[in-house]
């Protein structure tokens, strides 16, 4: 268990009003990264990987404005610039949900259940990126050496 | 003060099984990928590689693993099924729990020496039932539905030397277990032929301004508005228009949570407490597995001062569908 949590939280509005001016392909490169660096671990299972080949992917973070799409295709994840058409599976969340998310400190039912998480699109393909990222054993990482409570 | 129950936890994953045995819980329960169990959903459960790392962390650290094969063989692939129950013997799993009687008689016959359990899917609410399921295939635990009340569980448990298992905590849904075919009405497949109920392919969320709308193979199933809780899309927990008024005409979205009858559980003679869940993510499994726990120990020395701590509450009620909780059938008046 982490001693650190996120807490619910929700950006002011003007963020998301800058955000969306600002040019999306940073963020949407990040993830891609970050999803490829999994991918290279072989920590994302193979079987299921197929299931993800040719779809576009839209990840939407409500309170910073900021989008981000991608797509899988030849092994890899790609960052997606200018989407031509509607993405198969699209996430809309505020960023402290995503948070949550990633580091294991909530659920996505639960997120989903209380509205906090919208999963619009082809919602088997949603169902099999979420088991797919529950199933990751994502390696420890070293302990901060933080002062003990 | 008869011994604490056994907390038994879902699997949907190898993560989520390491985090029912870090967080606590005596037993975890698993399934294959593949539709003889009933969480059959993409991307969920176990192949055999990581069935045996499973097996070998729970059992390193003296946990027990208990193998769900609970749909019904269907016809012309018997030998599918057959081959689940071999191969979990094979991979020495404590239990395969089983609803299907063809297929109980097949495992107590060629595997005499495996601990079968039944499954809730197999339906078996009286004591003549499950007495007739020791006789006929020596199973040693079964899994109430969760249709009866507290005083008739006890009464089940007075009539039995099987062990009984009961829900304490998890999504609640029509409650016709093993014999549900809502799914397949909806869209002809359900838990007891494909392993699923309400299967993905067939759900659709839509968003519409101020609105979200669940459809299940086109039939709308429920419209929440922004701020509404939500449900999984089952048919059970639609609201339709029934006379004129539209509501929740067969069941609420709701969770069962039995922390405040935890001591009368337990008096009356449970033996192990289940909690649903496998479709759910390894923190789902942690925070209900660490709070269903404590509060366990916490009767360890006797019920007289058990209280409910108000922040075991607050997280189970968190993690609830529908954000809302209820003893289900365990005090309903009605026999």
């Amino acid at each position: 268990m982490s001693d650190f949590n996120i807490p619910k939280f929700r950006l002011p509005g003007f963020v998301a009003g800058i955000g969306e001016k600002l040019p999306q392909w940073p963020h949407g490169l990040a993830l891609v990264a970050g999803l490829n660096a999994a991918l290279k671990m072989k920590l994302l299972p193979e079987s299921e990987l197929t299931a993800l080949d040719g779809k576009l992917f839209r990840v939407q973070v409500r309170d910073t404005g900021g989008t981000a799409h991608f797509t899988f295709s030849g092994g890899l994840f790609r960052p997606v610039f200018r989407p031509e058409r509607e993405p198969d599976l699209a996430f809309a969340a505020n960023l402290s949900a995503y948070l949550q998310l990633l580091t294991r400190q909530e659920d996505p039912d639960t997120l989903f259940f209380n509205r906090e998480l919208e999963i619009t699109g082809d919602t088997e393909l949603g169902l099999i990126v979420k088991n797919m990222l529950d199933a990751v054993e994502w390696p420890k990482l070293p302990r901060l050496p933080l002062p003990s409570r | 003060m008869p011994s604490l129950p056994d907390l038994v936890c879902p699997a949907g994953s190898l993560p989520a099984l390491k985090a029912a045995v870090d967080n606590g819980a005596d037993a975890v329960y698993l399934g294959y990928k593949n539709d003889t169990n009933a969480r059959n959903f993409a991307g969920l459960n176990f192949d055999q590689k990581t069935m045996a790392e499973g097996i070998r962390y729970a059992h390193s650290k003296g946990r027990e693993v208990l193998l769900a094969i609970n749909t019904f063989a269907q016809a012309g692939r018997v030998a599918d099924w057959q081959k689940a129950v071999d191969g979990a013997v094979d991979q020495g799993v404590d239990a395969i729990i089983l609803a299907d009687v063809g297929l109980l008689d097949y495992a107590c016959r060629r595997h005499p020496q495996q601990r079968l359990h039944l499954s809730v899917q197999g339906s078996a609410t009286s004591y003549e039932a499950i007495n007739f399921c020791q006789r006929e295939f020596g199973i040693q635990r079964a899994v109430l539905p969760r249709v009866l009340t507290l005083a008739q569980v006890e009464h089940v448990i007075k009539n039995t030397s099987v062990e009984i298992e009961v829900f304490g905590f998890g999504s609640l849904c029509v409650m016709n277990e093993g014999r549900c075919w809502l799914s397949s009405y909806a869209c002809g497949e359900s838990p007891n032929t494909v392993g699923a109920c309400s299967p993905a392919k067939y759900v659709k969320w839509d968003k519409q301004p101020g609105a979200m709308e669940t459809r299940l193979n086109g039939i709308l199933i429920d419209r929440f508005a922004d701020n509404e809780p939500a449900g999984y899309p089952t048919l059970c927990k639609g609201r339709f228009e029934v006379q004129g008024e539209t509501y929740y005409a067969l069941e609420e979205p709701t969770s069962l949570n039995v922390l405040s009858i935890l001591p009368e559980i337990i008096k009356i003679g449970v033996r192990a407490i289940k909690v649903e869940g496998r479709q759910r993510s390894p923190t789902y499994v942690a925070q209900v597995t660490r709070n269903l726990r404590a509060a366990l120990d916490s009767l360890r020395d006797g019920s007289e001062r058990f209280h409910v701590k108000p922040a075991w509450q607050a997280e189970l009620s968190k993690v609830s569908e529908g954000s809302q909780a209820t003893l289900g059938a365990y005090n309903r008046p009605w026999r």
